[in-house]
């Protein structure tokens, strides 16, 4: 039986087609207090479904909200944490260094001004002394008529001799403890010095301390502003967090640029020693292998690091103890430093089958051209040889990005499922009301594929409401009550507001 | 922290794992070639085996580290292992593949210098020795080269009237020069070039007509 049969219910099309409209109309009409009943159930429970989906939704984006914060202020903390100790291990070296020298100096600093001290006593200047008996020769010089007696006179005259004898000799001793005590003088200018410079040293640990005691109160107030937890402390390490995040992505893609440019110096050659023909899961075993030792270069850089306590990523290695820690360290050092060599010698041995490539071309070409060996072409062997060299040591250092970009991703990861979970938290919302409306919406479209059993209806109530308020008697102002809510009814339906 | 790298880590590791799976169970197919190429030696064509000479050089720089090659000529009775001039599968080694190349090529001169001119042209038969060796060889491409004027000419019995089995190979008709009796009539070189591209489809091969060989990079691209 097909659809013409059903449909065909008398010969015109357009005949039957009204039929169907008057059954169909009928049957929705009859069916309308339960087809309302089952269209406002249903969108209503899709909006409650909806709307409890919305909220569970919400309740998931404030607990990730308040767990991106607890992480955030975590890492903040363990950051500030550890700036902290950096510092008060500086300050420990410089009290270590320069305090435990302290009674050192301070004998030093004593000598030395013992020293200058005992030099400026003997620097004092000390006339020297007139011979005691130049009294006597004052008094025999003024003994009445000594001028005139000749013996007299000589005796002044040897005297008058002696006299400048032992002036000239005392002038020359005078001469002598002066120039001496010049040479005492002089000689305190470099403990004058070294005074001044130890002075200088100590006054530069003292300033250098009381700069690192700035820092601290600094980073002290931001500890404790992440310790309370204030909105202020979580902007503030959100925005540096997505900073990181950024400028770490940055040097990894330089980094990434890095690795590939060893990939490619590095995959030729070790087809020589793997087979160029051989695959694993659809790539040449000799680029797996070239790549296997780029990852092995950045393990053992990362492994580096964290031993040299430079980044934190594995935290077993940091709490070894410092005799197995150095040990690793030059394990990992030597491992790395091999490889730089065998990369070294891998790219040498690029340059060789290049070489012998471009010669075994160049016979099969037949054209006569010879490959020109060009002296110049060392510079590129050995620029290859430092780049496989330098390139492996340059890896390591990968792990400092690294390690900001995995700290950081967990804050960028967070605020993106916040977004996230928002938005569907708004979708699921608007669905929601979508749903509520539209049980509306098909109501009245329901409504308005009856309309005319809807009318018939309406017009009946009206004439029994008219009807019956004439019997009663009532007044006019009645009468229009019963009217406007007669419009309403033609307006809603009757029957829904059942 | 460590809480999140070890999902990460999880998922990199399920999605190599998954990747190989992947890679396990879809058919392998080597990605080496093999190429078998027929020089015709017969009566005024060893004029043109110069080109030929050209044509093995190319190839010779063309292939890689596991690809294998062939030469063989074709002359009265051309189905044989001793028609094979010099067959090399080429090491994993590079620099070893280059010094095979090197042997390869200089064995073929040799050859060149000293060939003799057959009486009769035996194509049918070199074919079927090259399906032979191709099948043999598990290559993943395979390539037929046949450098003739495709005229067949048979010796007084032998019969070569057997279908070719060419299924995942293709073949490539080389400098197929002209006869002077195509000259008289082109139609029969228009027929001889469709019988053979009909012979060889029906084996369930391509066919391809290179006779310009400056461009030869077109006939190894599979």
């Amino acid at each position: 039986m097909s659809f013409n049969d059903v449909f065909m219910l008398f010969q015109s099309p357009v005949m039957s087609g009204f039929a169907w409209f008057f059954i169909l109309t009928t049957v929705f009409y009859i069916a309308r207090i339960h087809a309302h009943q089952a269209i406002y159930a249903f969108t209503r429970v899709i909006h409650n479904a909806m709307r409890l989906t919305a909220q569970s939704v919400r309740q998931a984006e404030r607990r990730m909200m308040n767990r991106n914060t607890e992480v955030l202020l975590t890492q903040g903390r363990e950051a500030t944490e550890h700036i902290i100790e950096r510092e008060f291990e500086r300050i420990n070296d410089t009290v270590q260094k320069d305090l435990s020298e302290y009674p050192a100096l301070h004998r030093l600093l004593s000598e030395k001004i013992t020293q200058i001290n005992e030099d400026y006593q003997e620097s004092t200047d000390v006339p020297p002394a007139p011979p005691g008996w130049v009294k006597a020769v004052e008094a025999v010089a003024k003994i009445p008529g000594s001028k005139a007696d000749t013996m007299v006179g000589h005796v002044l005259g040897d005297i008058h001799q002696s006299m400048i004898k032992a002036n000239a000799r005392a002038t020359e001793e005078y001469r002598k403890t002066s120039h001496k005590r010049h040479q005492l003088l002089s000689n305190m200018m470099p403990h004058w010095r070294k005074v001044s410079r130890t002075l200088a040293q100590v006054d530069k640990n003292i300033n250098s301390l009381l700069l690192r005691s700035v820092s601290i109160d600094r980073h002290m107030e931001e500890y404790e502003n992440i310790q309370a937890g204030s909105e202020r402390a979580v902007q503030h390490l959100s925005s540096s967090s997505l900073t990181q995040f950024f400028i770490s992505a940055f040097v990894l893609a330089i980094a990434v640029g890095g690795a590939m440019i060893n990939f490619n110096l590095i995959a030729r050659p070790m087809s020589e020693m793997v087979g160029g023909t051989s695959q694993i899961m659809g790539f040449h075993t000799s680029e797996i292998a070239a790549l296997v030792i780029i990852l092995v270069e950045i393990a053992m850089g990362l492994f580096l690091m964290e031993s040299l306590r430079i980044t934190r990523l594995f935290p077993l290695i940091g709490a070894l103890n410092d005799k197995l820690r150095v040990k690793m360290i030059w394990i990992t050092f030597g491992i790395l430093l091999t490889l730089a060599c065998v990369e070294s010698g891998l790219a040498y041995m690029r340059e060789l089958l290049m070489q012998d490539a471009a010669a075994t071309r160049a016979l099969l070409r037949g054209d006569g051209v010879e490959v020109i060996k060009s002296s110049y072409l060392w510079i590129t062997t050995a620029a290859q040889m430092g780049m496989g060299f330098i390139l492996p040591f340059a890896l390591t250092f990968i792990a400092i990005p690294l390690e900001s970009f995995i700290h950081s991703l967990r804050t960028v990861m967070g605020i993106v499922v916040v977004a996230l979970l928002r938005s569907l938290n708004w979708l699921l919302r608007l669905a929601g009301n979508i749903a509520r409306f539209s049980g509306a919406m098909l109501v009245n479209f329901y409504d308005l594929f009856i309309f005319a059993p809807l009318w018939i209806e309406h017009q009946f109530r009206f004439r029994q409401k008219k009807q019956g308020s004439k019997e009663k008697g009532e007044g006019r102002d009645n009468a229009d009550s019963v009217n406007s809510a007669d419009v309403d009814d033609i307006r809603y339906g009757s029957l829904s507001r059942s | 922290m460590f809480k999140l790298k070890l999902p990460v880590f999880s998922l990199i590791l399920l999605a190599i794992l998954v990747s190989m799976t992947a890679s396990c169970s879809s058919k392998h197919v080597p990605n080496t070639r093999a190429v078998y190429m027929l020089m015709d030696t017969s009566g005024t064509y060893t004029k043109e085996l110069k080109q030929a000479q050209r044509v093995i050089n190319f190839i010779l720089s063309s292939l890689n580290p596991g690809d294998t090659f062939a030469v063989a000529r074709i002359d009265t009775a051309s189905f044989t292992e001793k028609n094979i001039i010099d067959q090399v599968t080429f090491a994993d080694r590079p620099s070893m593949a280059n010094q095979q190349k090197r042997q390869f090529r200089d064995k073929i001169d040799k050859f060149i210098k000293h060939v003799k001119g057959s009486a009769h042209t035996d194509i049918t038969g070199g074919m079927l020795q090259a399906i032979e060796y191709l099948n043999e060889a598990g290559a993943g491409h395979n390539l037929i080269l046949i450098f003739s004027d495709l005229k067949e000419d048979l010796k007084k019995g032998y019969i070569r009237d057997i279908p070719l089995q060419l299924n995942g190979i293709s073949v490539v008709a080389l400098n197929v020069t002209k006869l002077r009796s195509d000259n008289v009539d082109p139609r029969k070189y228009l027929n001889r070039l469709a019988s053979w591209q009909k012979k060889v489809e029906s084996g369930g091969g391509t066919w391809k007509v290179v006779n310009d060989l400056e461009r030869l990079e077109t006939i190894l691209t599979f």
